[in-house]
């Protein structure tokens, strides 16, 4: 039971990530981001992180979504690059060596296949509930915990300055 | 009960796919767009290893996986918009000099 839904899940994944690198109007893509975050959250969930999930939906399919939609609407980007390239081999070059790193990571894959791969030998449900994960993000994780909210300041500022020197460039 | 192979295989892909994108694709937003799917594909494989071994931490890894994401998506999205601004344009070729 849990393979079907983990292979529907996987397929909406896979379709989501390739309709999103295909499609000529940006807003579709965002949308098909949209399709992969959510069926990845899902398998969050299919993995026993039931955390994880709140977190993916709310801050990947959530904000940043709206963030991408928002820049996207708010430039008028969606409208389709042109298909000319300044380079020719750039795109069957790219192809090629995206394929040659999922070939090489495929091979590591086979090579190295080993206990580490398969599945649990005596699964359980709780071992990252949310309040194992609190617990842990407030007494091991605490001075990386900490360092987040500096990072989040950080870009905070950061953004606020670039909104600020263009304003002074244009007035 | 999923192998945890199938997890790592999915993640795989998806990060190919996102490789692609950035290669390929020229709309910067489009880049970017990619550049979040690998994030994420990394972070499945990182779930997959924590059910795999029965531990949070890697699902605490995946938490500030996610933070830094979403601040570097912020960081971004200003920096794209500034040079929108700018220049008139999203597209990379386009974007090719140092200064503003």
């Amino acid at each position: 039971m849990e393979l079907v839904v983990f292979t529907i899940t996987a397929l909406v994944a896979l379709v989501g990530a390739v309709a999103m690198l295909l499609s000529k109007n940006a807003v579709h893509s965002a949308l098909f981001m949209l399709l992969n975050f959510s069926s990845i959250a899902v398998l969050y969930l299919l993995l026993r992180a039931p955390f994880l999930f709140a977190v993916q939906l709310i801050v990947y399919a959530g904000a940043i979504i709206v963030l991408f939609l928002f820049v996207v609407m708010l430039l008028g980007a969606e409208r389709a690059e042109d298909d000319r390239d300044r380079i020719a081999w750039q795109r069957p070059l790219a192809i090629l060596m995206a394929a040659l790193l999922l070939g090489e990571a495929l091979y590591v894959f086979f090579a190295r296949a080993n206990t580490s791969l398969a599945s649990p030998a005596t699964p359980t449900e709780d071992f990252a509930t949310p309040v194992k994960i609190g617990e842990a993000l407030f007494s091991t994780y605490l001075l990386p915990f900490e360092i987040t909210s500096v990072i989040l300041l950080a870009a905070l500022v950061g953004v606020v300055v670039l909104h600020q020197h263009r304003q002074a460039a244009e007035s | 009960m999923v192998p945890t192979s199938y997890y790592v295989l999915l993640s795989a892909a998806l990060f190919a796919i996102g490789v692609v994108g950035v290669l390929t694709r020229r709309n910067a937003l489009i880049v970017f767009m990619s550049v979040e799917m690998m994030l994420n594909s990394a972070n499945l494989a990182l779930v997959a290893f924590a059910q795999r071994w029965q531990s949070a931490n890697g699902q605490i890894l995946v938490f500030f996986v996610i933070t830094v994401a979403a601040a570097e998506v912020a960081v971004g999205l200003a920096l794209l918009v500034t040079i929108f601004r700018a220049k008139r344009t999203t597209d990379i070729d386009e974007i090719n000099t140092l200064r503003g």
